[in-house]
């Protein structure tokens, strides 16, 4: 049944997976760049073709639709007016409180996040990376933190090319981040997902002890490590318990669902 | 060979790694995403030569691994094996029909996570697994299977409309006509 020419063809396969395989890093991540270039048309139609279905959808929109959506419109402005008033007044009284405590009147951060749209998971199941629209050319560069659009810790830039990103999620095995429980100060290390089902659940490795760790209790960034401190992960989901090698572990909800991001915060250097 | 119809594998297995990247429909409802290089590879082994089967492992791997946090290359063994062992019993599978399509497309889709999670391992890697891996793996393998028979059926469509049709012989030779009649 098999004949020369099928094993003329499985070794010359295996030959060409080994050497692929068995390639730098470096080397490895240059042909996945150049190989990658190749999806750019693709992207570049699909995004102009959800461009054209919104503006189709616009463009149908009936009569008694836009007066409805006016209507809520009308409703949500007066709401967002009383918001935007109470929110005044909360600023004022935090930049006092700022000016008292000599703290910096705004946040570091500010001019330093660039807005990202996610356009690609990773289509493995094994792995949570999503690949983002922005590149070298817009300054990315590997390592740096990627955050929710309300400021939670997403992952890290884990490879850059020239129009996209690859982002590797906190729900990652091997995206590793100091974290420390805010209550009581204990410092661990995020060592990835804690479930499958779940991907906003991770696990917080290498605690001292179990003492004082309550479920609801807030986890942020150590500072230790390429993340600054003070980022919000998450919330712890459940008591801690010991490990067989002596540490405490509790698993983490995170504040960002991985499975629902379209805009992340890139904060550059 | 028939270049058309390799290209046509060929294309259809680099949109179809576009369009796992892009679409999260089959994630978000079943909580795996569903591969359809195995699916291609069922039908290149079973409709085309040995020529095309390789390309579609090399190519089809490699796209894939782009995309991925995949190793670069670790998806083309797999993806070769599974037409390595349908190629040469393609004689004796009767691939016409939806059952051995369906039941080869299952197989394959089972077969090619479970190879590449393999290799990934066997390379000290530390993909996410858990107890929900043996759901995706099970959402990934029915899935592949429904979709192998849909993959033969648009192939088949694409090559039929876009290939000359053979031109059908006609049984009738006038050497061996059978003149009736007295002279």
């Amino acid at each position: 049944m098999l004949k020369r020419p099928h094993f003329i063809a499985l070794g010359l396969v295996a030959l060409l997976a080994l050497i692929i395989l068995n390639l730098p890093h470096q080397a490895a991540s240059h042909i996945k760049l150049a190989i990658g270039g190749l999806f750019l048309p693709l992207f570049g139609l699909s995004k102009s073709s959800q461009q054209l279905a919104r503006q189709a959808g616009d463009a149908v929109t009936t009569r008694a639709e836009l007066l409805r959506q006016n209507e809520q419109l009308r409703r949500t402005n007066q709401v967002l007016q009383l918001l935007a008033s109470q929110a005044d007044a909360t600023l004022q009284e935090n930049n006092r409180l700022r000016d008292l405590l000599n703290w910096q009147r705004q946040s570091p951060w500010n001019d330093r996040l660039r807005l990202a749209s996610v356009i690609a998971r990773d289509p493995a199941n094994w792995w949570q990376i999503v690949q983002i629209d922005l590149g070298s050319r817009d300054g990315m560069k590997t390592d740096l933190p990627v955050l929710g659009p309300t400021g939670e810790l997403v992952g890290r830039v884990s490879s850059v090319s020239l129009t996209r990103s690859e982002v590797m999620l906190v729900g990652d095995a091997n995206c590793r981040i100091s974290a420390r429980i805010e209550k009581n100060g204990q410092t661990g290390i995020i060592i990835g997902g804690a479930s499958t089902w779940d991907h906003s659940l991770v696990t917080l490795s290498y605690l001292s002890g179990v003492g004082n760790v309550k479920p609801g209790q807030a986890v942020v960034t150590s500072g230790m490590g390429i993340f600054p401190g003070g980022i919000r992960v998450g919330q712890l989901a459940e008591a801690s318990h010991m490990t067989e090698q002596g540490f405490a572990e509790v698993t983490v909800k995170l504040w960002a669902d991985p499975g629902v991001l379209d805009e992340v915060w890139v904060l550059l250097q | 060979m028939n270049w058309l119809k390799s290209i046509i594998i060929l294309l259809a297995a680099f949109v179809a790694v576009f369009l796992e990247a892009v679409l999260d429909g089959p994630r978000d409802f079943l909580g795996a995403q569903i591969d359809l290089l195995p699916a291609i590879i069922v039908y290149a082994s079973l409709s085309s030569d040995l020529v095309t089967v390789s390309l579609v492992a090399v190519l089809g791997g490699l796209w894939l691994d782009t995309l991925s946090a995949n190793p670069l290359g670790i998806s083309i063994l797999p993806l070769f094996a599974i037409g390595f062992l349908i190629y040469p019993r393609r004689g004796l599978i009767v691939g016409d029909q939806f059952y051995p399509r369906f039941v080869l497309g299952l197989a394959a889709s089972a077969l090619v996570p479970l190879l590449t999670l393999l290799v990934l391992l066997s390379m000290h890697r530390t993909p996410l697994l858990g107890w929900g891996t043996l759901w995706q793996l099970f959402a990934m393998s029915l899935g592949g299977g429904l979709l192998t028979p849909i993959c033969f059926w648009l192939f088949d469509a694409l090559n039929n409309a876009l290939s000359y049709l053979p031109v059908a012989e006609s049984s009738f030779r006038p050497d061996r006509e059978i003149r009736r009649g007295r002279n």
